[in-house]
């Protein structure tokens, strides 16, 4: 409990002073997206890592946060305080709906059925040209400011989307190491003695899709407000499948873990600017390679890893 | 307590059961025994929601429980425990048993993840009763390991701790003693008695003579997804179509 | 009169691509059945049939009928590598675990063909000229005639191997109980590899017979993927007439909803039946629920 509490602290630190050597350079900005991943990788990681429920549609949310925020702020001129609020409750409306019938699929034809809700709502986002502008994307979105002060600056942009980060990332340590936490992990173990157990798995299972979603789009809010220009490609099957990439490098049901894999994905194609495009034959890579040699993604799999060298080496060392 | 009435179940073209009625009477530690394949452990998921019946009602103290789901009748105080050991094996011990005190509690999505003062105090309590559990079943030095790596006897101690952590009024058990060696069988033996004075009724399908006929007040014998026979272990014993189904070629 | 040729048109041409759904369904249908995989690269598959037929034309300078064979022979290979190097050495085979590895396949085929052949839409010349044929006021392409004959020919043959040859016939004892076909000596693990190789070469030749008409390029396997997917759930994940309809129902309304309403929505139209059976008929149109056991 405590170290847990030591962790954490650490972490808002190095977050804290992470921009300081990088005095404006760009990767600030880098570190700008990193963040709105991060907090996109644990919505995911709440309802994947920990209740074991696929979703291949989370770049819906996203989208639907970000053009709900960006319509509405820059068309219907909304406070986008009040726009992100707003939004993110009718997103979690709109999950906690789709989710009853949803969640009823298991494996295979949940992957498939979240999938379908993400692609439908990429058509609509490029089809709704009206409102949105379609393929051509929506710009003159506002940045948010708190009175006169406005976030329209890397740095400014960096505390803004962290702060949401942390207060994301504690409220997802306290749900997991909680009795809802624990019901969603025995679901992920076996439903049927979860359900046995009292635990209300169809109910909580649409929660945790509710909650995931609700971050998403808070995700999209901000993400919408940083960028000011925002387009369809942002928010397709491309997005989904990059967010289940990070958490199955980073490490599934683990909270810090969503935050290495955002950041070592999103940092990826920055450092490989050679790359270009070919970023997603890593991304396949990675999947398949992770999947079947380090199930539990870098957080667990690289202690692991240690665990089962320095022994070997100890016993070396008794032999010789 | 547990009244099954009529209870009958098809897959497909197959009847696994067919009208089965008794009653578990309260306080008693009812035992249904039969050979492979007759439907005992068909009959438990039926009992617990895990499926429906194809015809019949299940009556939990004159209730009709018949409709519930599994949770449901978890809240009601029907508990079960599995033949192969279902534990949560990525957690540990102690969170399975507090997993299992999930109806004890009642913290809502929001009140965990803002940790609400009760939501800490709860917490506190679910802890320290869970801890009670394991010493209740002989197992609280295991309280942090993490509950796949037990072996299977402690596996299946922790599952009764976990089921004992649901308040339950009646305790179903399909084949408790299943894997144990002897010592281990003896431990359990003990433990269900000391469950049963608890004043929790228990019903168990065994295929372990000894354990039945030992712990016991009452049997219900199943061949063929019929029933053969209902009473005491005494009578069972003398019982002759029980002898000739049953124990006959031994 | 007017609008009932259009609407003959629209159908025409909508059960053509219902065809092409009809057999990258089957193609789900077989994996799916012998292994309880849902393979989400199936949909690369059927743009490798595509592409290297192109490819083998252009860099080979092969006749068409060769570099058919060799374009299938070819996505053949590689579903066999796929389930080598992917399937087979997964140690905990959990259904989330298989999503994410034949999703990583399917989007690391998916950049090596954009990496070794670029982004370009290619087209492969049609296979008997593109004089129309008039029928009853509607127009006819001969590729059109192909596809349903070829659509046809494969799944009589899916039918004939799977009813009336052992391998056929140990391959469906797998999907019933693999348990079982072990004891009665059937190797589960030879079954799967069969299901991949046969999955891979009928979902590779409904890439070969379509991009005469819709063009190709590196990244048209995922929409024609999920709709082969949408036509499996349809037909209740059977490799039998079930699918088959049910790629059919869904090349027609997708080409009605497109021409009569929008086209835009084409794609959507697919997704909306997807989860409308999802959530209603899981079990597909056709088939009659069943209990599941625990």
């Amino acid at each position: 409990m405590k170290s847990d509490k030591l962790k954490f602290f650490a972490f808002c630190l190095a977050v804290l002073l992470a921009p300081l050597p990088l005095s404006g350079s760009y990767l600030t900005n880098v570190l700008v997206f990193v963040g709105v991943n991060s907090i996109l990788a644990l919505g995911l990681n709440l309802l994947l890592g920990f209740a074991g429920q696929i979703s291949l549609g989370q770049a819906a949310f996203f989208g639907l946060g970000a053009y709900g925020s960006g319509v509405l702020t820059s068309v219907y001129a909304f406070n986008p305080w009040v726009a992100m609020v707003v939004v993110a409750l009718a997103v979690a409306a709109f999950a906690f709906a789709i989710g009853f019938p949803v969640l009823r699929l298991k494996g295979h034809y949940l992957a498939m059925a979240t999938l379908g809700v993400g692609v439908i709502a990429n058509i609509a986002f490029n089809e709704t040209v009206d409102l949105t502008g379609g393929p051509s994307g929506l710009s003159g979105i506002p940045n948010l400011a708190i009175g006169s002060f406005t976030f329209d600056t890397d740095l400014k942009n960096y505390y803004l989307v962290w702060g949401f980060a942390l207060v994301m990332i504690l409220l997802s340590l306290n749900l997991v190491n909680s009795r809802f936490g624990r019901g969603l992990r025995a679901i992920h173990d076996s439903e049927v003695a979860a359900r046995v157990m009292g635990v209300n798995a169809r109910l909580m299972k649409v929660q945790v899709f509710t909650l995931s979603a609700f971050i998403s789009a808070i995700a999209g809010s901000l993400y919408c407000h940083v960028m000011t220009f925002i387009s369809p490609t942002s928010f397709g099957f491309n997005t989904s499948v990059e967010l289940l990439t990070m958490i199955v490098i980073g490490g599934f049901g683990s909270v810090y873990g969503s935050i290495l894999g955002a950041l070592l994905l999103t940092m990826l194609p920055e450092i490989l600017r050679t790359f270009n495009d070919y970023d997603i034959i890593v991304y396949g890579l990675l999947l398949v390679v992770m999947t079947i040699y380090m199930p539990g993604g870098l957080v667990k799999g690289v202690p692991a890893l240690f665990r089962r060298l320095t022994p070997k080496k100890a016993k070396e060392g008794a032999n010789a | 307590m547990l009244n099954l009435n009529g209870i009958g179940k098809r897959f497909g073209g197959l009847t696994a059961l067919d009208g089965i009625s008794f009653n578990v009477g309260k306080g008693s530690i009812t035992g249904i025994i039969g050979p492979n394949g007759a439907g005992k452990t068909t009959l438990f998921n039926i009992a617990t929601g895990i499926y429906p019946p194809s015809c019949g009602a299940v009556l939990l103290e004159g209730k009709d429980i018949s409709k519930l789901p599994p949770e449901g009748r978890a809240h009601l105080g029907l508990v079960r425990t599995f033949q192969n050991i279902e534990l949560f094996g990525k957690m540990t011990v102690l969170e399975n048993v507090m997993v299992g005190l999930h109806t004890q509690s009642k913290s809502g999505m929001f009140a965990c993840a803002f940790r609400m003062p009760w939501q800490m105090g709860e917490e506190k309590r679910i802890r320290a009763r869970a801890q009670e559990l394991l010493e209740f079943v002989g197992i609280p030095e295991l309280a942090d390991v993490e509950a796949g790596t037990l072996p299977f006897g402690k596996g299946r101690l922790l599952e009764i701790a976990r089921a004992m952590a649901l308040e339950p009024k009646l305790l179903l058990m399909d084949e408790p003693a299943a894997g144990l060696n002897s010592s281990e069988t003896a431990e359990l033996a003990d433990l269900i008695k000391r469950i049963r004075d608890l004043g929790i009724t228990v019903a168990l399908v065994e295929h372990d003579m000894d354990l039945v006929m030992d712990i016991c007040d009452q049997l219900v014998v199943l061949n063929l997804g019929t029933m053969l026979a209902e009473g005491t272990p005494r009578e069972i014993q003398d019982n002759q179509a029980v002898i000739t189904a049953y124990l006959g070629e031994e | 009169m007017e609008l009932l040729n259009q609407v003959s048109q629209f159908v025409i041409s909508g059960l053509a691509t219902g065809a092409i759904y009809a057999l990258i369904g089957l193609s789900f249908a077989i994996i799916f059945n012998s292994t309880g995989i849902i393979n989400f690269a199936q949909g690369e598959f059927v743009m490798l049939g595509g592409v290297l037929t192109i490819l083998c034309i252009n860099a080979l300078q092969l006749p068409l009928l060769a570099a058919i064979c060799a374009a299938v022979a070819g996505t053949t290979v590689i579903g066999l590598v796929f389930e080598r190097l992917a399937i087979r050495p997964l140690k905990n085979a959990t259904p989330l675990a298989l999503i994410i590895i034949t999703i990583g396949a399917s989007i690391l085929i998916r950049g090596l063909v954009m990496l070794l052949w670029g982004k370009d839409t290619q087209a492969l010349p049609a296979f008997s000229g593109n004089d129309p044929i008039s029928v009853a006021g509607a127009t006819l392409l001969p590729q059109h005639l192909w596809i349903f004959g070829v659509t046809i020919l494969v799944i009589v043959g899916c039918r004939l191997f799977f009813h009336h040859t052992i391998s056929g016939k140990a391959m469906r004892a797998c999907s019933f109980n693999p348990r079982a076909a072990n004891l009665v000596g059937v190797s589960v693990g030879r079954m799967v590899l069969f299901s991949f190789v046969i999955s891979a070469a009928v979902g590779s030749l409904a890439g070969v017979i379509i991009a005469p008409l819709t063009m190709t390029a590196y990244d048209v396997g995922v929409m024609l993927g999920l709709k082969g997917f949408c036509a499996a759930i349809m037909g209740g994940m059977g490799s039998g007439l079930g699918t088959v309809l049910g790629g059919l129902i869904l090349g027609a309304l997708e080409s009605l909803g497109a021409g009569l309403i929008s086209s835009g929505y084409k794609d959507a139209i697919a997704f909306l039946i997807l989860l409308l059976i999802l959530f209603i008929r899981p079990q597909g149109l056709f088939k009659k629920g069943e209990t599941d056991r625990v």
